[in-house]
């Protein structure tokens, strides 16, 4: 069966891809103990890129504020408070967005009071301070109690803020809405006649898969199923695309956001459980094998359960996150050579814009690719879980 | 690790958002889509079945013609076959017939020849014995003058005769 081919090399290109978000993160971590100067001992996973970065931190510290990659892909990976552009003579451009806190009564003010973390807010009596992108309600000195890694320890109001990503999922909410209120009323307008426009752009997309992927995958029942599996392939795809375009408002990484890819991942086991019929929940609780191994089996079943949408939110997240972090370390490479001699980040930009348009064109199909197997899967985890007739389901 | 922690805020706007999304869709986007293609995938069907129908139907026309068109080779092929024939026989008895025709008018020819012939063999006969009558009168008349003379005559007029009798047999 299909996933059982795909299986193999989808598993081991996600785990190449958390070697290296795992490897960026600990980078990170690095700089950031370095950064604050606290305690390097805290961290005793002395790599080469914590010495380079060390190195470059030095070097750097003569001229102007020395260009941290590890720092900039991950802010740029990472959900915002303000939408930030560029930065021109140390000063960053960026967009304020609305901050919404719940905390004894709503809060609403605009970001850009935070001055990126270096002012204290007052509002309604209450104050609040922006912190490593998280905000924490202080008291009117605006001070902040920080352990020994810098992690903030005062309370934390409930955050509801329009961010980076909450700007891009209505954006990419409102495209969505837009494109398919469009294509529906051409439809209704049109009938059966041929399709026109925008429609006939779609319709191949919708028709592949209406008929390709999710009929067959789900089977007999596959009707119910449909609107909730094309909007989430359309959503997953049209948020890809809108991540890969370096313009705002476009260009967060909102499909690679755990978050996001959480609540697909819930829904889908929402209904995949729901849906469930009573061959679904024999081949869990009472599996076709001897009674002494049920012991074994059902708890391995019960985890089955969980571990399948556990998977499509990690292959998602990684693919994408990964994407944006390879696109965004090959132009940091320009600015490494740079720094160290003009002359170098010149002849590394030649090289990093190829590699970079070659990345761009490779994410362009994986936007799709990453949209078809998150619904791929999620009609054959429906299919399994609604199919009527009792036989070997492939174990993930 | 924060990258992998999902925030409070962002879950609870993707939940709103995308069920929003999702009931919006589903009532004014995926329904009417759904259903015009379904639509047009049954009148595409239809158009198809329709199509074949007339195939079949063309297609027994076309055998029914074929039928049709060899039944008529038929019986031309009959009608001539029985042409044939008719004239065949015609000939045949008019052949026949003539052949009787003619042996009848040979038969009837040659019996009136026959009778021709005993006709004019009875009249022979009939002058032949006046011829000897007058012969026996000269005869007679000449023995009365001259016996010698008279025995020349009937030798002449006997040798005469047979002469005569030769040149008609």
């Amino acid at each position: 069966m299909m996933p059982e081919n795909k299986g193999l090399p989808v598993f081991q290109r996600i785990q190449f891809l958390f070697l290296l978000i795992i490897f960026t993160l600990f980078s990170f971590q690095n700089v950031r103990a370095n950064g604050h100067e606290t305690a390097s001992d805290s961290v005793s996973v002395a790599n080469s890129e914590h010495h380079a970065n060390h190195e470059a931190n030095h070097e750097g510290a003569h001229g102007e504020e020395a260009f941290n990659p590890g720092k900039m892909i991950l802010d740029h990976v990472k959900d915002a408070h303000d939408w930030h552009i560029m930065d021109i003579n140390g000063h960053a451009v960026s967009v304020p967005l609305p901050v919404i806190l719940y905390d004894n009564g709503l809060h609403f003010f605009s970001s850009s009071k935070f001055e990126h973390g270096h002012a204290t807010v007052e509002s309604n009596g209450n104050f609040y301070k922006l912190h490593n992108g998280h905000i924490f309600k202080t008291d009117a000195s605006g001070e902040l109690q920080l352990n020994e890694k810098g992690e903030a320890l005062n309370d934390k109001p409930l955050d509801l803020s329009i961010t980076k990503n909450v700007f891009a999922l209505l954006l990419g909410a409102a495209l969505l809405l837009i494109i398919f209120l469009s294509v529906a009323k051409s439809y209704k307008k049109r009938g059966t006649s041929a399709p026109k426009g925008l429609q006939s752009l779609l319709e191949p997309l919708i028709l592949f898969m209406k008929d390709e992927v999710i009929k067959p995958s789900v089977g007999k029942h596959y009707a119910k199923f449909l609107p909730l599996l094309l909007t989430i392939f359309f959503f997953i795809f049209i948020n890809n695309l809108m991540g890969l375009i370096p313009i705002f408002p476009f260009g967060a990484n909102l499909t690679g956001n755990i978050a996001v890819t959480m609540v697909l991942a819930v829904i889908v086991f929402i209904v995949v459980n729901f849906s469930g019929n009573k061959h679904y929940w024999k081949h869990i609780f009472m599996p076709d094998v001897p009674v002494g191994l049920w012991v074994l089996l059902i708890p391995i079943e019960i985890l089955g359960v969980v571990l399948k949408p556990f998977v499509l939110m990690l292959r998602l997240f990684a693919n994408i996150t990964a994407g944006h972090i390879i696109i965004l370390g090959f132009f940091s490479l320009i600015f490494i050579f740079g720094t160290k001699n003009v002359v170098a980040g010149y002849g590394s930009a030649v090289f990093s814009v190829a590699f970079t348009l070659f990345m761009s064109v490779l994410e362009l199909l994986v936007a799709f690719l990453q949209a078809y197997v998150f619904t791929l899967l999620a009609s054959l985890y429906i299919g399994s879980a609604t199919e009527e007739h009792h036989h070997a389901e492939e174990h993930h | 690790m924060e990258l992998v922690l999902p925030g409070v805020g962002l879950t609870f706007w993707m939940v709103l958002v995308f069920g929003i999304l999702l009931f919006m869709l589903k009532k004014f986007a995926w329904k009417p889509i759904l259903t015009a293609l379904s639509e047009r995938e049954n009148s595409i069907e239809e158009a198809l079945k329709s199509a074949e129908q007339a195939r079949e139907q063309m297609a027994k026309l076309k055998s029914d013609n074929e039928a049709l068109y060899k039944e008529a080779r038929e019986e031309r092929d009959q009608i001539l076959k029985e042409a044939r024939e008719m004239k065949e026989n015609i000939i045949s008895e008019a052949k026949k017939s003539a052949e009787e025709e003619g042996k009848r008018m040979i038969q009837k020819a040659s019996d009136e020849i026959n009778k021709q012939k005993a006709n004019a063999i009875a009249e022979l006969k009939g002058q032949v014995a006046s011829l000897s009558v007058n012969i026996a009168e000269k005869l007679i008349n000449n023995q009365l003058s001259n016996n010698e003379e008279q025995q020349n005559i009937i030798a002449k007029q006997v040798n005469n005769l047979n002469n005569n009798q030769q040149a008609i047999a």
